[in-house]
């Protein structure tokens, strides 16, 4: 397992430095940049050429890469240009990283605490009026976009009935203690309790919002997978040795349907980050979904190559968590 | 797993959370919050970040609404106009050419620190901006657009120097006159700051690092003289928490705090106001203004200090060089229309390159008749019937001059196509190429839709900027035979001490620009707004959007 394990960290290191040169390359390729952000009206030929001279970008690609590679080997990613100008790169994805994990969680857990349960109800009743009612649940979820969802769930719950906050991570002049960024969590070790509530108030409609494709996903895999489970013929054999339903169900249908449902939990990880990059937005979630949308509005390229090669770190990272899990739940993946 | 193996566990994440728990302790006040009285706080909804809070080197409008409101400058602008008004100086003469400027000071003045505002203070500012290294020299944006160099260029700048003539009095010489000055020192980036916190805080200790700057702590420790002193800046919330400054010099604020929330998306600004979370938020989308009204909100519609024009360039397109193609691209225009259709209530047809708010704004020239046949006749004359023209527009943005670039530029396609040009649509991103495109040289775009807004109240801003720079301009002024007089022009009438003189200049030269040359085609003027919600009071809607937030009151509902 271990050689496993380390196999995969060096296929990943791999992997970083081969998408730091197609993010490098890609980010340079389009269009314009930041000098035009930093200018706006005021730019001319000039003054772009003075500014991209100060900032290096004048120089050839090959040049600028070199350059990047001896610093970010150092542990200098560069600073920001317009996200949070003069502030190193990585500490912008470090500041922002637990408010984005702090929002996905939640939303994982809303999906796989939502999407299991129902999808397996599903696949047990199927054909009833429950299946059909969650999987047109579960089919609107994905077709809805998210800033649609997310439009319509503070309309109702906060400007109508006032009873979250339209958007923010924590109410204003709370004066809460901050020890590890995940505010509900901060509420708690502090044993500030009204911080802690306030937080987890902020939370849910971004959550929720968050939570609505991986939902789908993880309730329509479920179902799917629960379904093929219940026509193979162990467990036809558990009923005819006249195992209890409770085992049969536990031992034999769930723990064996599981495994296509922790792949796409897994990858679905990746598709919240992605995900938080429109939900952050029109929360105004202080997260490095945020702080993506930001960089790539005003083309910051040194938070964008930290925010996207990190990214990609966590995916990779998640896949190895998944592949590892798979191990520990079928045994037969552990000894190959 | 065994039963052994899962109290081991629980056990270890308990005692995990546990040691956590035992390192994180309250650091709650025990009055808990903040802020200086209890007059209320007043929440602004801001549509982005602030880059820092050094104005110095700032260029963005949400950085400067935030700083304007701890920091002033020598001159400042009267609330609800452009017009320059006394600030930290109560009078400022010129010497007989216009080089030396005298500023008598305030004598009651602190910085937020407890320093006296002094005229030491003054010179001292003034030679921090000026003295910058290489990398303070491409940050201090805006010092270099409006003073032209630093301290290693000297004789190219036109600040030359100050001097502390007595405690209240300050000398600063400059290399010419020009109508930009003493107007300039309105400007946000040029406000007066502690020299103790300046020097404290190594605020001229900008670097270069890879493709951006790293900016030294003061950049995020500010000191003025404002009626607001710098509270906090919470990142991972995104707000920005300023206090009444209780020693102000003049009347103190109305509000306790002022609080500034990102709020990126503008939808959900809306929503933060229809919530009460927030009390008021800029540039609501002009589709929104009556809901907004009948909500309950009020809409603060800006005079116009703006111009939305058609830039053309014969550059690109050598058809462009004959006035009558110029002229009859005008008069296809139904600008008139596209004023009523597509921009805000309040929106002015241009008759020049400036507002009627700007002196210099020549009163007796006339809008550009709409008239198809007048165009499709000049068209002719000029033998550029069915010609084609490269058209441009920027996406993914919106500006108090252009709300929606791309109807803008449906309405404007349609009436050129109906006078028989054929347009090539172009587009790109603002940040995307757009820029690039236009301002390259040669541009790339036959015509394309863009503006300004004005930095003070100075013909020079507006036209200057356009016109000024003959080698250096988006519209080709230096393919044209009159483009090297139009700059020479400008750059005279801008140097005229006498301002009922430079102002008269200016208006002929607005003529000229207008009914001789054309190198573009003014379209309209058109005012931003800011909304407030229910019970807020006192806001003075501002033509540079320069709001001050200490007449604002919140307690009203």
């Amino acid at each position: 397992m271990l050689r496993f394990v380390v196999r995969r960290l060096l296929q990943m290191v791999g992997v970083l430095l081969v998408l730091s040169l197609l993010v490098f390359v890609w980010l340079r390729s389009l269009p314009g940049g930041p000098v035009s952000a930093l200018l706006g009206e005021r730019q001319t030929e000039a003054r772009r050429e003075a500014l991209e001279q100060a900032l290096g970008l004048d120089q050839p690609l090959p040049v600028q890469y070199v350059r990047f590679m001896q610093r970010a080997l150092q542990g200098d990613f560069g600073v920001s240009t317009q996200v949070l100008p003069g502030e190193d790169a990585l500490d912008i994805f470090l500041s922002r990283l637990p408010a984005t994990l702090e929002l996905s969680f939640f939303a994982l857990v809303i999906a796989v605490a939502l999407g299991i349960p129902l999808g397996y109800v599903a696949a047990r009743r199927k054909g009833t009026a429950l299946d059909t009612t969650t999987v047109i649940f579960s089919l609107v979820g994905v077709a809805v976009p998210v800033f649609f969802t997310a439009f319509l769930l503070k309309y109702f719950f906060a400007v109508e009935w006032n009873l979250l906050p339209v958007s923010g991570r924590q109410s204003i002049g709370l004066d809460a203690t901050r020890v590890t960024g995940l505010f509900v969590l901060d509420g708690i070790l502090t044993r500030e309790w009204d911080a802690a509530w306030d937080a987890l108030k902020h939370l849910v409609l971004p959550s929720l919002a968050l939570a609505t494709i991986p939902f789908a996903v993880v309730f329509r895999i479920t179902r799917a997978s629960v379904l093929d489970v219940l026509d193979e013929d162990y467990v036809r054999t558990a009923e005819a040795k006249g195992l209890t339903a409770r085992v049969i169900r536990g031992r034999h249908v769930l723990r064996n349907a599981m495994l296509p449902v922790v792949t796409t939990v897994g990858l679905q990880v990746g598709a919240l980050l992605s995900g938080a990059v429109l939900t952050e937005t029109v929360f105004s979630w202080r997260g490095v979904g945020q702080a993506l949308a930001e960089g790539f509005l005003q083309k910051d390229y040194p938070v964008l190559q930290v925010l996207i090669m990190a990214a990609a770190a966590i995916y990779v990272l998640v896949n190895l968590l998944v592949d590892i899990t798979y191990a520990l739940i079928d045994p037969r993946i552990r000894t190959r | 797993m065994s039963v052994t193996r899962t109290v081991a566990t629980w056990t270890t994440a308990v005692l995990a959370a546990a040691t956590l728990a035992s390192c994180a302790e309250s650091e709650r006040d025990d009055e808990g919050g903040s802020g200086s009285g209890d007059d209320g706080t007043f929440v602004f909804g801001a549509a982005g970040a602030p880059e820092m809070f050094d104005p110095f080197y700032a260029t963005d409008g949400e950085t400067f609404r935030i700083t304007r409101q701890m920091f002033e400058g020598l001159l400042g602008i009267e609330p609800g106009s452009a017009e320059v008004v006394p600030e930290l100086a109560t009078e400022w003469t010129p010497n007989e050419d216009g080089t030396e400027w005298t500023f008598t000071l305030r004598d009651d003045v602190t910085f937020h620190d407890g320093e006296p505002f002094n005229a030491e203070a003054v010179c001292y500012n003034f030679e921090r901006m000026f003295d910058q290294n290489e990398a303070g020299q491409t940050a201090g944006e805006y010092w270099g657009y409006v003073m032209g160099a630093f301290s290693n260029d000297a004789e190219n700048s036109l600040y030359q120097g100050c001097e502390a003539t007595d405690e209240f009095e300050a000398v600063i010489s400059i290399s010419g006159p020009t109508s930009g000055f003493p107007t300039m020192l309105t400007l946000e980036s040029l406000s007066m700051q502690s020299p103790k916190a300046l020097e404290e805080g190594d605020a001229n200790g900008i670097a270069a690092e890879g493709e951006g700057f790293s900016f030294p702590a003061y950049a995020d420790a500010p000191v003025g003289t404002g009626p607001f002193t710098f509270g906090e800046y919470d990142e991972a919330n995104g707000s920005i928490t300023l206090a009444r400054n209780d020693d102000y010099w003049g009347e103190a604020a109305q509000v306790s705090e002022v609080v500034f929330r990102v709020i990126p998306d503008e939808s959900t600004r809306r929503q933060e106001l229809e919530a009460g979370s927030i009390n008021g938020y800029d540039l609501p989308n002009p589709v929104d203004w009556a809901g907004l009204e009948e909500d309950g909100n009020s809409v603060e519609v800006r005079d116009p200090f703006n111009i939305l024009y058609l830039g053309l360039n014969p550059e690109a397109n050598p058809q462009l060089k004959d006035l009558k193609v110029r002229q009859a691209i005008y008069h296809a225009l139904n600008r008139e229309q596209l004023v009523q259709t597509q921009l805000p209530e309040g929106a002015a047809v241009a008759t020049q390159f400036m507002p009627d708010t700007v002196s210099g704004y020549n009163t007796e020239l006339e809008p550009y008749a709409y008239d198809p046949d007048e165009a499709k006749r000049l068209l002719a004359e000029a033998g550029a019937e069915g010609m084609t023209l490269n058209f441009a527009y920027p996406t993914e943005v919106t500006r108090p001059y252009m709300p929606d670039p791309q109807k803008i530029y449906e309405a404007l396609r349609t009436d050129l196509e109906a006078v028989g040009i054929k347009v090539k649509v172009s587009t790109a991103s603002w940040n995307g190429g757009y820029l690039d495109n236009v301002s390259g040289e040669p541009g790339k775009y036959d015509a394309y839709i863009l503006g300004w807004t004005g930095d003070y109240d100075s013909a020079y801003n507006f036209i200057g900027t356009f016109f000024g720079n003959l080698k250096d301009n988006d519209f080709g002024t230096d393919v044209m035979p009159w483009g090297k007089q139009l700059a020479d022009d400008l750059k005279a009438a801008d140097a005229i001490v006498d301002e009922d003189e430079r102002g008269a200049a200016f208006e002929e030269i607005n003529r000229q620009i207008m009914e001789e040359y054309l190198p573009g085609l003014p379209i309209s003027h058109s005012p931003p707004a800011l909304v407030v919600g229910p019970g807020v009071e006192g806001v003075i809607p501002s033509p540079l959007t320069a709001e001050e937030f200490d007449t604002v009151s919140v307690g009203g509902e």
